[in-house]
């Protein structure tokens, strides 16, 4: 791996100034990926938080779908956060919601409750010696998972961080705390190319 | 006094709480008075809808006490959209606050909009699990919302005039409170909390970082997509709607418009194309033609 890679942002809305930040702390560039050209230059592309519907509508007139699915299905890293876990999951439970469908999990969208039931919960991931702080917000819930998944992490026995090939997805916001380890993870699996 | 920043310090709601407000940056948040309408902003992209009463154009001109939306309306919204559904309460008015907290809102809007419940006291929003939104026109007024459990700022505007002067006087205020502060010495913090009228950890905090401790949107008079990008690039972090929409000549394509200028801000030849064959934007009262009496930004300290 290069010492400092480009990570795409995808940036039609949500979150994505706060993985930023974490991955700038890191010592690697960022971009705003808002136009298909935007993909040509990056190494891995961040999917985050925020509204799935509204992410997805930006991306079809942004003309974006089809070259995310297309990158990711040849092989661009991704690491999608709540939102970005709905947009790459193969099945979304009693929805027809359309998505990029290239993790093999079905998720359940708003399954903890509203907001007032969003919460935050240590989490212990495979790998790491200190739990990592989740923070759930409206969160999804990953209710069934392919044979291709890896499951990293679960809260009360619903897995919550997902690894298949170079599709690394969390159902919680570490881009929400200061911890940076789920990043790097992410980071660090670029080297693989 | 302790050197740990104030949002550091609190506990696991307040993370949760500006945590949704993060999750709705970059969006649009669409005011709507019926599940048919929550239906339309969704479709067009909307991150968030706000369920109210009457939008603020026509509370300007039906006159009259604006409250909170009815509970069946609230509930017939919340059953149509998958996104987050938030609701406006009187300023002051701590039950219209709990029944909607206890209708499962995503989050709460004391308002000015609306008529004001208390003409001294804002909601204790700490209690509340709900998080909640308020608006402000100035530093001072926002690090006090914040100070009593605001997990989101939005500058006020001029809500339903269709008129953006305001909404770009108060950003431009706030920035300017903001940038007068930062770096000064800390011996001369507590003076700036005197005059701000603002609580002094925050005070500390916005002159160290730079920024306030919570999201901050803009409000009041977005009507065309050049508005809203003209929030975003001025360092809105996303754009509340209200009247703008549903009082245009074609609310569809204009919703739609609205929401990829926010995405799209800074590329003009996109917002360009995005202003094309709109319709009528809504009518819309020039400011200067209201009286300070008429004006809502007023309401609230």
């Amino acid at each position: 791996m290069p010492s400092s890679v480009k990570i795409g942002l995808l940036a039609m809305q949500g979150a994505f100034k706060k993985h930023g930040e974490i991955i700038n702390s890191l010592g690697h560039e960022t971009l705003e990926v808002r136009n298909p050209s935007d993909l040509d230059s990056i190494h891995g592309l961040v999917i985050p938080g925020g509204e799935s519907t509204t992410i997805y509508k930006l991306l079809q007139k942004s003309g974006l779908f089809d070259s995310v699915k297309e990158k990711i299905q040849k092989g661009m890293p991704v690491f999608g956060t709540c939102a970005g876990i709905i947009l790459l999951a193969k099945t979304i439970k009693d929805m027809d919601q359309p998505r990029l469908g290239v993790l093999d999990v079905t998720v359940e969208r708003n399954a903890y409750g509203r907001q007032v039931e969003s919460f935050e919960a240590p989490l212990h991931v495979k790998g790491f010696t200190d739990p990592m702080p989740g923070i759930f917000i409206r969160a999804p819930k990953i209710i069934e998972t392919g044979t291709d998944v890896e499951v990293l992490a679960e809260f009360e026995n619903v897995p919550v961080l997902v690894r298949q090939n170079r599709i690394l997805a969390a159902t919680f916001h570490p881009e929400l705390t200061c911890d940076t380890r789920i990043h790097e993870l992410f980071i660090n699996s670029l080297s693989q190319a | 006094m302790s050197d740990k920043l104030w949002s550091e310090r609190l506990e696991s709601t307040w993370k949760t709480k500006i945590g949704l407000a993060e999750m709705l940056k970059g969006g649009v948040i669409m005011d709507v008075v019926t599940p048919e309408h929550a239906k339309i902003a969704e479709d067009s992209g909307a991150a968030a809808v706000m369920a109210l009463e009457r939008v603020p154009a026509d509370i300007r001109l039906d006159g009259g006490v604006a409250r909170m939306s009815a509970p069946e309306m609230i509930a017939g919204i919340q059953e149509a959209v998958s996104i987050p559904v938030m609701a406006k309460c009187r300023i002051g008015h701590f039950v219209e606050a709990q029944i909607l907290e206890a209708l499962g809102v995503d989050f709460v809007d004391e308002s000015e909009v609306l008529t004001p419940a208390d003409d001294r006291f804002h909601v204790d929003k700490s209690i509340f699990k709900v998080p909640f939104v308020c608006g402000c026109r100035n530093l001072g007024e926002a690090l006090r919302r914040i100070g009593e459990g605001a997990a989101m700022i939005r500058t006020k505007g001029e809500a339903g005039t269709g008129d953006i002067i305001e909404a770009v006087r108060h950003m431009r205020t706030l920035q300017d409170d903001i940038r007068r502060i930062q770096g000064l010495p800390k011996e001369e913090l507590m003076s700036v909390a005197r005059d701000l009228g603002a609580p002094y950890e925050l005070v500390v905090e916005v002159a160290e970082k730079g920024k306030l401790p919570v999201p901050n949107f803009s409000a009041g008079g977005v009507a065309t997509p050049a508005d809203a990008a003209l929030m975003m690039q001025l360092g809105a972090e996303a754009v509340f709607v209200g009247s703008g929409i549903f009082k245009s000549g074609d609310p569809v394509k204009r919703a739609n418009a609205i929401v990829q200028a926010v995405t799209h801000y800074n590329d003009p030849g996109k917002l360009a194309e995005l202003s094309k064959n709109l319709g009528a934007a809504m009518t819309g009262i020039g400011c200067d033609e209201l009286t300070d009496k008429d004006k809502l930004a007023g309401r609230g300290w």
